[in-house]
C-alpha cells in the first residue's frame, strides 16, 4: 500500500484541470472577464466625476443618465432596431435554414457559402460597403422616426440572418422526418404539418436564433457607425461619443442599464428554451 | 369495380430509384379485408419500399395500387383510408399522449364532442387508459408503441401499415406485444400488413406472408405453408433453419421422383416430375432423427461425426460433419431434465429422416 503511493500517476490529458498551471491560466481569465465588467457597475454608483476613487455611494449619475434626452433617444432607438431586426432575422434564417435542410438544388453550396460569409467577413469592411451602397443608391435621411432607422436595421438584418439561420438549421439537422410523414398520415395537409409539427420543434432554435440576433444589433459598434446619422444615434455609438470626452459614471449607469437588460432578456429566452425543449 | 374479396390489390408495382436501382420489381399482391398479412425478407429487399407506396409516401415507377377498388395514384397520403405505425414510432414530443390521439381527429374536421370520446376509447383499446395526461418522454418505448397504434386506430382506417412495429423493443416485450398486435387485430376487424425483417415475428402474428428478395416476391403463402413446403432455396433458408443436401434426378418411381443425395443413394421425393438434374433436397433440423445405429425402415440416414452442440433450453442443436464434409444440424428436444445429454461431441451418429419430410427444391 505505502509502496503504490510513493507513484506518482501521471496526468492524462483530460486532467488538465488539476494542473497547477492550467488552474492559474483560467483564473486570470476569470479575473480579466469579470472585474472590469463589476468594476463598471460598482463605479456607476460612485459619488464622484470620475472613475478613479471610490467617494460614496449614489444614484444620481442613474437619474442623470435617465433624464438624458439624447442618451434615452440612442437607448430608444437601440431597442427598436435591436427588435425589428431581430423579428426579420429569424424569420429569413428560418427560410433560409429550411432551405437548405429540405431541399437540393442547383446553386446550393454557392448559397450555403454565400450565407456563412457575414459571419467571416471582417465587420470594417462591411461597415463600410454599407455606406457605399446607402450613399450610392440614394437612400432618404430625411425621414421622421422611426423610418428613419431603416438603413441601420436592414444592415442589422443583413449581418444577423445568417448567425439565426446556422442556430435553427442545427436544430433541423435531428428532426426525425417520420413525424412529419406521421401527422401526413393522420390526415393533416402541408401547412397544418408545418404549424402543428415542424415550427413547434424549430422553437428552441427560432429562441435561440433569436436571442442571439437581438444581442448582435443591441451591442453592434462598428457597422452601425457607418449607417447611422446624426438623427438616428444608437446606444453603443452614443457611449463611444459620450466616452470620447471622459467616462464619467453616468456611461457606467447607462451601461449598467444596458447589461441588466441584456441578462434578463436572456434569462427568458433560456428559460422558454428549456420549457421548449422538454 | 370494388372487389369485396380484396382490400388492397398491388398491380404490377415497380418502384426505380434513379436509373440504376429497383427497389420493387413487378410486384402483384391482392390483401384480403381483415387479413393479418406479412411482406417479410432481409434488409434492403423492397418490403419498406412497398409499404411507403401504399401509405403514399412513394410514388411507384409503374403499376397500380388500389386500396377498397379505389385508384391511389394521386391520391396524397393524408387522403388515404389507411394508417401507418412508424418504426422510430414518431410519436409528437411537443403533445400529451391524449393529444396525439386527437391529432388525427382534429386535423379531420372531426367535431370536437366526438372527439374526447374516441381518443378515450382508442387508448383503452391499447390498454394505457388514463395516460392522456403524460408527455411522450414521460412514457417507456413500449407505451410510446401504444400510443403510435392507439393514434392510428382512432382514425378507424381501412388498412393499418406497421413499419417493423416489433424491431425496438427488448425480446420478452417483442414476444408479448406479437400477441397483442394479433388480439387488437381480432377486436378491430381491419387489415394490417406488417413489414419485417424477423421470420419468427412473421410466422407467429400473419395469416400470409408474402417473401421478398431483391424487389420481387418469392413467395406468397400461409406461415405453415412457408415452412413445410417452401418453394426455392432462398425461402427455405431464410425461414427458420434448414439442411440443404444437393441432388440429382435419377428417374421416376411411380408418383415420385428418385433423387440420388450423395451418400445416401436414391431417395424417392414427392414434388414437381418435371424436375432434371441438379435439385435441392431441405430437411429441418427438428424433421431429422439422431440413431447410433443407422436408420429405421421407412428412414434414409447419413452418417457423421459430432462436431459441436449448442444448447437452446428446449432443445438442443446438435452440428455434425459428414464424410463429404457437409454440415447438418439436428434438433434434439429435452424432454428430461436430467440424464438426456447422451451425444457427446466426437462420437458418431446417424442423421435419419424419412423421406416423405423431405422438401423437394429446384436448382
Amino acid at each position: 500500500m505505502a509502496a503504490r503511493g510513493l507513484f506518482k500517476r501521471r496526468l492524462g490529458p483530460l486532467d488538465y484541470s488539476r494542473r497547477w498551471s492550467l488552474q492559474l491560466v483560467f483564473l486570470a481569465s476569470l479575473v480579466f472577464l469579470y472585474v472590469p465588467i463589476l468594476t463598471l457597475i460598482a463605479f456607476s454608483f460612485n459619488d464622484s466625476r470620475r472613475n478613479i476613487v471610490w467617494r460614496g455611494f449614489t444614484l444620481k449619475y442613474y437619474e442623470k443618465a435617465l433624464g438624458n434626452s439624447s442618451l434615452m433617444e440612442a437607448f430608444a432607438n437601440s431597442l427598436t432596431i435591436a427588435l425589428i431586426s431581430t423579428v426579420i432575422s429569424v424569420i429569413l434564417g428560418a427560410m433560409v435554414a429550411i432551405l437548405l435542410w429540405r431541399f437540393r438544388f442547383p446553386g446550393k453550396a454557392p448559397l450555403e457559402g454565400a450565407m456563412s460569409l457575414p459571419i467571416v467577413i471582417p465587420e470594417i469592411c462591411m461597415g463600410v460597403a454599407m455606406l457605399a451602397f446607402f450613399a450610392r443608391i440614394g437612400w432618404p435621411t430625411d425621414l421622421p422616426w422611426p423610418l428613419n432607422l431603416g438603413a441601420i436595421t436592414i444592415a442589422h438584418i443583413s449581418f444577423s440572418f445568417p448567425f439565426a439561420a446556422m442556430v435553427i438549421r442545427a436544430r433541423l439537422a435531428n428532426f426525425n422526418r417520420e413525424l412529419e410523414e406521421a401527422a401526413k398520415d393522420l390526415g393533416a395537409s402541408e401547412w397544418q404539418t408545418f404549424r402543428d409539427i415542424l415550427i413547434p420543434y424549430m422553437k428552441p432554435g427560432l429562441l435561440a436564433g433569436g436571442l442571439l440576433a437581438f444581442t448582435l444589433s443591441l451591442d453592434d459598434f462598428v457597422i452601425t457607425f457607418f449607417t447611422s446619422g446624426p438623427d438616428t444615434v444608437t446606444f453603443p455609438v452614443k457611449v463611444y461619443s459620450m466616452v470620447r470626452f471622459s467616462v464619467t459614471p453616468e456611461v457606467n449607469a447607462a451601461s449598467t442599464v444596458l447589461i441588466v437588460v441584456t441578462i434578463l432578456l436572456t434569462t427568458i429566452a433560456m428559460w422558454m428554451q428549456g420549457r421548449s425543449e422538454k | 369495380m370494388p372487389d369485396n374479396d380484396v382490400m388492397i390489390s398491388i398491380k404490377e408495382v415497380t418502384k426505380r430509384f434513379g436509373n440504376t436501382v429497383t427497389a420493387v420489381d413487378q410486384v402483384s399482391i391482392d390483401i384480403r379485408p381483415g387479413e393479418f398479412f406479412a411482406l417479410l425478407g432481409p434488409s434492403g429487399c423492397g418490403k419498406t419500399t412497398l409499404l411507403r407506396m401504399i401509405a403514399g409516401f412513394e410514388l411507384p415507377s409503374a403499376g397500380q395500387i388500389l386500396i377498397d377498388g379505389q385508384d391511389m395514384e394521386g391520391i396524397a397520403p393524408n387522403h388515404r383510408p389507411i394508417n401507418m405505425v412508424f418504426q422510430s414510432y414518431a410519436v409528437f414530443p411537443h403533445m400529451s399522449v391524449f393529444d396525439n390521439v386527437a391529432y388525427g381527429l382534429k386535423v379531420s374536421g372531426v367535431p370536437r364532442a366526438e372527439i374526447g370520446p374516441r381518443v378515450e376509447e382508442s387508448l383503452d383499446l391499447v390498454k394505457l387508459a388514463g395516460y392522456g395526461p403524460r408527455m411522450p418522454d414521460q412514457l417507456s418505448g413500449g407505451q410510446r408503441q401504444r400510443v403510435a397504434l392507439a393514434r392510428a386506430l382512432v382514425k378507424r382506417p381501412k388498412v393499418l401499415l406497421l413499419d417493423e412495429p416489433l424491431s425496438a423493443l427488448d425480446a420478452k416485450l417483442r414476444e408479448a406485444m406479437q400477441l397483442e398486435l394479433v388480439r387488437l387485430q381480432h377486436t378491430v376487424g381491419i387489415t394490417f400488413i406488417v413489414v419485417t425483417h424477423d421470420q419468427k415475428e412473421a410466422l407467429s402474428m400473419a395469416n400470409r406472408i408474402a417473401v421478398m428478395e431483391e424487389g420481387q416476391v418469392r413467395q406468397l403463402a400461409s406461415p405453415a405453408e412457408l415452412y413445410e413446403a417452401p418453394n426455392c432455396r432462398f425461402v427455405a433458408d431464410f425461414i427458420g433453419k434448414t439442411n440443404l443436401l444437393q441432388g440429382r434426378v435419377g428417374g421416376l418411381s411411380g408418383a415420385q421422383v428418385l433423387v440420388q443425395v450423395e451418400g445416401i443413394g436414391p431417395v424417392p421425393l414427392s414434388g414437381d416430375k418435371e424436375m432434371r438434374g441438379e435439385v435441392g433436397v431441405a430437411v429441418r433440423p427438428e424433421k431429422m432423427r439422431l440413431r447410433g445405429d443407422g436408420p429405421a425402415e421407412d428412414e434414409v440416414g447419413i452418417k457423421g461425426r459430432v462436431a459441436e452442440i449448442a444448447y437452446f433450453g428446449e432443445v438442443s442443436f446438435v452440428y455434425l460433419t459428414d464424410a463429404q464434409g457437409r454440415s447438418l444440424s439436428v434438433a434434439v428436444p429435452n424432454h428430461k431434465r436430467t440424464g438426456g445429454g447422451a451425444i457427446l461431441t466426437g462420437q458418431d451418429h446417424w442423421c435419419c429422416w424419412r423421406p416423405e419430410d423431405a422438401i423437394l427444391l429446384p436448382e
